[in-house]
């Protein structure tokens, strides 16, 4: 069994208030499929930081793919963003760019051909239902079109891990299903998911997904 | 083996979405090119003048003979003559006639010409071969030897306060443009914090979606490299105008000096690289603020 991540005795601290996270420590495995949950406040947002490297933990170690963040170069760090998809709770989309765009972002990132990016974008918006809107701005989206521009943008890639915070906060039951089924369809073709969620029932959705519980900065 | 990122493909240039010239940073960029150019034309132009009067002057000298005695006066010009005959560094020499001596004097003595009796200098313009001012000591001191009385003027001498003045003046024309440059670098690092600022969600996505240090400080120094090219080559255009206009003037003038008031083909040549290293500076400074705002995320 291959890990993927592993988090040893991690801690996070904000400058010099307390620690936000403590003595975190697990391993999730290639092609796992994982719920992290837990109350508000619980620090699920700072561990997604530390698994999307947009944070270096205080103290421990977090390896991803084999390889120590806390030491690694910042300069080699992009490498290992591209092996990785986001999906943020506020959903960071470029306010000015057309859905298509946002979507296309991170091939482009990549340097992948213009004729390769047009098909796949394409085939992608039809999937999340919005072959209508491919040149709709954001603000001219609904919250749930947001999302699902948010979660085409981190699943284009077909990346390693795909790390999706509150993913289906803002869509209807039968459209949150149809992600989870775009996730569940990624996680069989390899990718790792991490899903932060309160959602019970989009749980229970997966019979085979592994939770971690965090509260108050700890691991349940 | 290290990855090597590739470049963001030109479809990335709209990442950013403003046009061009929609802020101040390129109409600032064009007033201070514009004031660059002028200062350094003046410069060029004047530095040109100083030169080319310099040039004019260089190695003139003109031989006074005030002796009282006509008959003595004639003799001394004679020896002096047959002196400045035999030195190599002589080029040629040439008496001033009555009738242009007369000339020089009418403003004072009126057209009625000089009292015969009044002892009139005589004149002689001396040309020295290039590099030959060097034994002007030696040449006035056998003059001296031939006529006590004689005044030895090289022309030099009476325009060294135009030549200091113009020296001057070029001095500060380059003091100018080097803090034009120097304000100008000033705006350019605040257009690029200011573009930080504005496009720091963009930045954080395409940082976070995996872009490189390098490759979201091109989309940066692109942008504000081609917002300060377009300032500066309008700033160039009017100033190059307004130089334009000015020789026009100077030269319907028909003063010698101001009618050689003139940049020449390498002025021109210098003022047009002024975008070029405008546009340069600009993607440094865009490149080196980016960097450094990156840096301070992980």
């Amino acid at each position: 069994m291959t890990h993927i991540i592993q988090f040893e005795n991690v801690g996070l601290r904000y400058g010099n208030a307390p620690e936000t996270l403590s003595d975190i420590s697990f391993s999730l495995t290639r092609g796992g499929f994982y719920f992290l949950t837990g109350p508000s406040g619980a620090g699920k947002t700072s561990l997604l930081k530390l698994l999307y490297l947009a944070q270096r933990p205080s103290r421990g170690v977090v390896r991803l793919f084999g390889d120590d963040m806390v030491t690694m170069p910042r300069d080699r760090l992009p490498d290992y963003r591209r092996r990785i998809g986001v999906v943020f709770q506020d959903f960071r989309l470029i306010s000015h760019l057309s859905a298509f765009e946002n979507i296309a972002l991170p091939l482009r990132v990549a340097g992948h051909k213009e004729a390769a990016i047009a098909q796949r974008v394409t085939e992608l918006l039809a999937w999340v239902g919005l072959g209508a809107r491919t040149d709709a701005l954001p603000q001219t989206l609904s919250g749930g079109e947001q999302q699902r521009v948010a979660i085409a943008r981190a699943v284009i890639t077909q990346p390693d891990v795909l790390i999706a915070d509150e993913p289906t906060g803002n869509v209807d039951p039968a459209m949150a299903l149809r992600l989870l089924r775009l996730f569940e369809a990624l996680n069989q073709l390899g990718t790792t998911v991490v899903v932060a969620t309160h959602d019970a029932q989009l749980m229970s959705g997966v019979g085979h997904a592994h939770t971690l519980r965090l509260n108050e900065g700890r691991l349940a | 083996m290290r990855l090597r990122l590739p470049d963001l493909p030109a479809a990335e240039a709209q990442l950013f979405p403003e046009g061009r010239m929609a802020g101040p940073m390129p109409w600032v960029i064009a007033v201070m090119i514009f004031l660059t150019v002028l200062a350094a034309a003046m410069g060029m132009g004047v530095s040109r003048a100083a030169t080319g009067v310099a040039a004019d002057v260089a190695g003139r000298v003109t031989i006074q003979l005030i002796e009282a005695n006509s008959v003595r006066r004639a003799k001394q010009a004679q020896a002096i003559e047959r002196h400045l005959a035999e030195q190599a560094g002589v080029e040629n020499f040439q008496r001033v006639s009555a009738a242009e001596v007369t000339a020089l004097l009418e403003p004072w003595f009126g057209k009625a010409g000089l009292d015969q009796d009044l002892p009139v200098p005589m004149l002689i313009d001396v040309t020295l071969r290039p590099g030959a001012e060097k034994a002007l000591p030696q040449l006035s001191e056998a003059v001296r030897a031939l006529a006590p009385s004689a005044r030895i003027e090289p022309h030099g001498q009476w325009l060294a306060p135009l030549s200091a003045a113009m020296r001057s003046l070029v001095w500060l024309a380059g003091l100018l443009v080097v803090l034009m440059a120097v304000a100008s670098v000033a705006i350019i690092v605040l257009a690029a914090r200011s573009a930080l600022n504005t496009h720091r969600a963009t930045l954080e996505v395409l940082h976070l979606l995996g872009a490189s240090d390098p490759q979201i400080a091109r989309l940066f120094q692109r942008r504000l490299g081609l917002d300060a090219l377009f300032g500066a080559v309008i700033g160039l255009f009017a100033g190059s105008l307004a130089i334009l206009l000015l020789g026009y003037r100077f030269a319907a003038m028909g003063s010698d000096l101001l009618g050689s008031f003139g940049i020449g083909l390498a002025g021109w040549l210098a003022l047009l690289a002024v975008p070029v290293v405008t546009a340069i500076m600009a993607m440094l400074a865009a490149r080196l603020t980016v960097l450094a705002a990156l840096r301070h995320m992980l």
